[in-house]
């Protein structure tokens, strides 16, 4: 049985300390997912509340066609969905353009200002605390939509069948949010260890 | 440039230019490519070292998102959790 099937089954015996991990496992990236529909810290914060509470008043109801992490993100972005949709916020649409610079590129298009190498050095060179904000820093500047996806594949370690429903977007929507997401979070540890246009 | 010499110039698999290379990244990590333009594709990368670099730290870079920690939650929130966990159970 994983993590959160064992979880599940201690909340529905009434554990409270079950729910007090789900909590600490979850509540965070909850958080920042429902920041990205609603305008505000306090209103996320909100939706992220509601959803706990209707995950505790849905155990009962609950029939485990999906894992407990997908039911409540899922439950998470449509509260957070229909909320962002009553204070009318509108999400810019997604950027559009290359993910490298084309500057760093030849008129052939190969590489003019290619990448320095770092791939097996970051964490020897930027030390553990220092990175996880970086990345933090990274993620919050993406677009929203770039960032969902981020969060939920590459953090939350969530499979693309299970972002696509969460989101309620297509596998081919969704790999391209994460090429670019990716693509730009790569840019930020460059800009750190070194390598293109300074 | 003219379309036949657009062909042309990707008629060899030596020939995809690393530009392209950067944007197919994600099909190739997502194992969504289909066989021919995988095989085009690490074919570059056979030989050339700066697209192998790129990949990898792309590779690195999904890696260590995977080791970003998410804030803890502050006391008052873990309190407000716990009341609300409270007040469900009288619920029913």
């Amino acid at each position: 049985m994983d993590a959160d099937a064992t979880l599940l089954a201690r909340l529905r015996d009434g554990d409270e300390q079950a729910f007090t991990d789900l909590v600490g496992r979850y509540h965070s990236a909850m958080l920042r997912l429902a920041l990205s529909f609603v305008s505000s810290q306090a209103v996320a914060e909100e939706v992220v509340q509601d959803t706990w509470l209707a995950v505790l008043r849905g155990l009962g109801r609950f029939e485990e066609r999906s894992s407990l992490r997908t039911w409540l993100f899922t439950i998470l972005v449509n509260r957070a969905r229909s909320t962002g949709v009553r204070e009318a916020r509108t999400v810019p649409v997604a950027d559009a353009g290359p993910v490298v610079d084309a500057s760093r590129f030849g008129p052939n298009g190969a590489w003019a200002v290619p990448p320095e190498h770092w791939a097996q050095e970051a964490e020897n060179r930027i030390d553990a605390v220092k990175l996880s904000a970086l990345l933090r820093g990274g993620l919050d500047g993406l677009p929203v939509r770039q960032r969902d996806v981020v969060l939920l594949r590459d953090v939350e370690g969530m499979s693309s069948a299970e972002v696509c429903q969460v989101l309620a977007i297509s596998e081919a929507n969704q790999r391209v949010l994460l090429h670019r997401g990716r693509s730009k979070l790569r840019q930020v540890l460059e800009s750190e260890l070194g390598g293109g246009p300074r | 440039m003219s379309f036949l010499s657009g062909l042309l110039r990707f008629r060899s698999p030596a020939e995809l230019p690393c530009q392209q290379v950067v944007e197919m990244v994600t099909d190739y990590l997502e194992g969504v490519m289909g066989t021919a333009d995988r095989r085009r594709l690490e074919h570059h990368l056979d030989g050339c070292p700066h697209c192998t670099e790129y990949l990898a730290q792309m590779r690195e870079t999904i890696r260590l998102a995977g080791r970003v920690t998410q804030e803890d939650l502050t006391p008052e929130m873990r309190a407000e959790l716990t009341d609300l966990y409270r007040r469900w159970r009288t619920e029913g």
